[in-house]
């Protein structure tokens, strides 16, 4: 524990000012698991503090307790140095915390405005809602940050984007005091991050305390002043940003030296596989075309809503293409549910794996099977003893721990769950597999599993595609890239022009 | 084998049913007869039929509320033909009964499947459609015993190894259906839809017509049970079986069938079936009244739900707790 200051006391600044909001000595216990051990964190008036830690380092059971969702089992919350017990929600709303979530925790059908001051609208006469007032307000708040939002609007209509802006209008019209952002930035453009970055920058200049998660160090560099490192529940380190640098954060959220190195493939490259041609989507995509060999790691590089994950559903039959052909092995297939996409040796494993992956409430082997039925039955009729055998080669080959295949899904850790959802599309024996966004919300110790398992796909023979928004990632594993922008294919790129420069130019288009 | 057959929470209903059985033979013992044992299930075998059907639906996160209704118009429709017809042999009655069943099941599996409309709206709709047809082909008059052949009424009654054949009906289709729940592609589908519908359309299985086979299913076991129906009772009319939808989702419930889908076996809904029509039944010769018998019902749902939204909660806790310990 690199935690020096004496317990009894709060957390102070390096300046030696006093916390807006303070947690001291926070246990929480969930049945047969500490979350949260002994940990503090003090939050400063105009100051960003990021919190950093690997996924399940307690930084979501944190944000509970700071908005009064759980209640800790041992430990103070300090607002302004006097402990006051965030018994609820609204207990903690009271005391000026706001939290902006990933995915805003907003009201879809209702509008802006409604949305701005739900709980606290303006009233007039009977006390009843001042719409007129409420519109007024909510356009002057957005106004104040820059935001071009019809108040009257519904929710719905709004970007990811824009919707935090709401967000964030309703953090300052309850006059909140800690703003709490968990990973803000995780579904925006380019763009879009960097607008909101100014809107952090002032909301620091009005004297906000904000809290700041997020994965991503560039950010935590560029607009955090403190930093908060948690491991398994404990707080490992804390302090100003400018004493660390990256791999002294990353030290202490894995508790080792990681290397951001990529497996080296022996490249093994063979036969086309696949070739598409003029694929092609009323709205979405226009003209895609490339061709992908056996024991090849294709890389599909553009910013976010460039049309990969689009084409990639239409390739995997999800929804349907408007033109265009598909060949594999030279014979032309024409794709047009998952189930064909399956016979024809074209696996997708989404990027929202939690979602949907696995099916919690069926065993192992009814979930590993799922997708070969076809193979593994006669006339609709399971043979049980080979699909028992099919489960059983591939969750062993996976190196699988449960007591049994018959445990549900739902009763396994994190972790055995993406085996199963990897042993379910193995099981396929697929020529071609489609990985979107391999890593998303994979914590950094585990990131590089994932990279030696797509090497050892590769080695074995398969072709991969892989969906990729991060640079290093795309060019550490590639052996080539297509850079999408705005459902076109800008650039195919091998070898010497592998350069992020290059990527970021063709994705941008300038 | 025997442990995925029979779950945990079905133990529990066995447990509760025989404890309702022994509080109901200290007061009245000839209930727990053989004979009158045999009785209460032949009187509940149409629940039975239904609730399996039902259950395949809720499996597939979608509801089915025309069941009773489309039990009475395939009640009106092969009484009417037996009136018209009095010589048609049995097994053509049951073909047009499990012929115009699975036609009203497929009609409501296609509207949930190609227009995407949420199945309790659909099948609201249907139920009164159902309902008015009936009206509309009989002008509201009753096809009554002394109208219908003596062989449409003896079917269901006619007895077989010393059960009627309405009993049986109902232990084939319990066995019929463990082996397609359990054994079939089609089963698994059904399982996979409700329980993760992303999951399960990136698999390959399409989702809209998984439920739509489980509407087609349910629409053939209520069109069967309509005939089973008329039979038995020796009329029919408008009303028939009216609100036992109700009844058939309740069984599902107390059976341990997740309204949320992905959970339930044929097990489960055959002893919610039970557990329902032995209260059903019992209540009235212990001296309970009429108006505490619907009341007891009501708890026994209330009861379900509470154990089966308490099982999930566990689960939920288990889910974080090694979620927080996997870190």
């Amino acid at each position: 524990m690199l935690k020096q200051t004496d317990t009894s006391a709060p957390p102070q600044a390096v300046s030696g000012a006093q916390a807006v909001l303070a947690l001291q000595d926070i246990t929480k216990t969930f049945p047969g698991v500490k979350a949260l051990s002994d940990v503090s964190l003090g939050l400063f008036a105009g100051k960003v503090t990021a919190l950093i830690g690997e996924n399940g380092a307690g930084k979501s059971t944190v944000v509970k307790i700071l908005t009064g969702i759980y209640q800790p089992d041992g430990g103070r919350i300090l607002v302004d140095g006097r402990p006051v017990p965030f018994a609820t929600p609204q207990v903690a709303a009271d005391n000026g915390v706001t939290a902006i979530h990933q995915e805003t925790v907003l009201f879809d059908e209702l509008s802006v405005a409604e949305n701005i001051f739900l709980g606290h609208a303006p009233r007039g006469k009977l006390g009843l809602i001042d719409r007129k007032a409420m519109t007024d307000k909510a356009r002057g708040l957005l106004g104040g940050i820059g935001a071009e939002i019809d108040p009257d609007h519904k929710l719905k209509d709004l970007g990811i984007a824009n919707k935090h802006l709401v967000a964030i209008a309703r953090a300052l019209s309850i006059d909140a005091r800690v703003v709490i952002m968990d990973e803000p930035t995780a579904a925006l453009s380019h763009k879009e991050i960097e607008e909101l970055y100014d809107l952090v920058e002032s909301l620091k200049a009005r004297g906000k305390a904000i809290l700041f998660i997020s994965h991503k160090f560039d950010e935590i560099f560029r607009i955090a002043d403190n930093y908060t490192v948690f491991r398994d529940g404990q707080l490992i380190g804390d302090g100003a940003i400018g004493e660390v640098n990256e791999a002294d954060l990353v030290k202490m959220m894995v508790g080792r030296d990681v290397s951001q190195i990529f497996p080296t493939r022996a490249r093994q490259i063979g036969e086309t596989v696949l070739s598409v041609n003029g694929y092609a989507h009323p709205t979405e995509f226009d003209d895609i075309g490339f061709s992908l060999r056996q024991g090849e790691i294709l890389g599909f590089y553009g910013l976010v809503g460039a049309g990969r994950s689009e084409f990639m559903q239409a390739l995997f039959g999800i929804t349907r293409r408007s033109a265009g052909t598909a060949e594999i092995d030279g014979k032309p297939v024409d794709i047009k549910s998952p189930a064909d996409a399956v016979k024809n040796g074209i696996v997708y494993v989404p990027e929202d794996r939690g979602r949907q992956g696995a099916i919690l409430d069926l065993p192992i082997f009814q979930n590993v099977t799922l997708p070969s039925l076809g193979r593994i039955s006669g006339k609709g009729f399971l043979r049980l003893a080979e699909e028992f055998k099919l489960a059983r080669d591939y969750t062993e080959r996976l190196d699988l721990r449960a007591a049994s295949l018959d445990t549900h899904v739902g009763n396994l850790s994190g972790g055995n769950q993406q085996k199963v959802v990897i042993a379910k599309w193995l099981a396929t024996q697929p020529r071609v597999i489609i990985l979107d966004e391999p890593t998303k919300g994979v914590d950094i110790g585990s990131k590089a599993a994932v990279h030696d398992f797509m090497a050892e796909l590769a080695a074995q023979g398969l072709a991969v595609i892989m969906v990729s928004s991060e640079i290093p990632e795309v060019l550490g594993m590639s052996d080539r890239v297509i850079v999408m922008r705005e459902g076109r294919i800008a650039a195919e790129l091998a070898g010497d022009e592998l350069q992020p420069e290059t990527l970021v130019r063709h994705a941008a288009g300038i | 084998m025997l442990k995925r057959l029979i779950t945990a929470r079905e133990m529990l209903l066995v447990g509760a049913i025989a404890l309702l059985l022994v509080l109901i033979a200290s007061r009245f013992p000839g209930f727990v007869a053989p004979s009158n044992l045999a009785n209460v299930f032949n009187d509940t075998s149409p629940l039975i039929l239904l609730a399996i059907g039902q259950m395949i639906v809720i499996l597939t996160k979608c509801i089915d509320l025309s069941v009773a209704a489309n039990l009475a118009l395939t009640g009106m429709v092969v009484s009417m033909v037996n009136v018209a017809a009095p010589d048609l042999p049995i097994v053509m009655i049951l073909v047009i009964a499990l012929g115009l069943g699975t036609l009203l099941g497929m009609f409501n599996g296609i509207l949930v499947w190609k227009l995407q409309i949420p199945s309790i709206v659909v099948t609201l709709g249907t139920m009164t459609i159902f309902r008015g047809t009936i009206f509309l082909i009989s002008d509201g008059k009753w096809v009554n015993s002394h109208e219908m052949s003596a062989s449409f009424k003896a079917f269901p009654r006619t007895e077989l190894l010393g059960l009627p054949v309405l009993s049986w009906v109902a232990i084939v289709t319990v066995i019929l259906f463990t082996v397609v729940m359990t054994r079939t592609t089609l089963g698994r589908a059904f399982y996979a839809a409700g329980g993760n519908p992303h999951a399960a359309t990136y698999a390959g299985i399409n989702v809209g017509r998984t439920q739509f086979w489980a509407f087609t299913i349910s629409g053939a076991l209520a069109g069967l049970t309509g005939y089973l129906w008329v039979s038995r009772f020796a009329v029919a009319y408008v009303d028939i079986a009216g609100g036992f939808e109700l009844d058939v989702v309740a069984a599902c419930v107390i059976g341990g069938v997740s309204i949320m889908g992905g959970i339930g076996t044929v097990g489960g809904a055959l002893l919610g079936a039970l557990f329902l029509g032995i209260m059903k039944n019992a209540l009235p010769v212990v001296d309970i009244s009429p108006f505490w018998q619907l009341a007891i019902s009501g708890g026994a749902i209330i009861v379900a739900v509470t154990l089966n939204a308490q099982a999930n909660r566990e689960k939920g806790r288990i889910i974080l707790k090694r979620a927080e310990h996997a870190s």
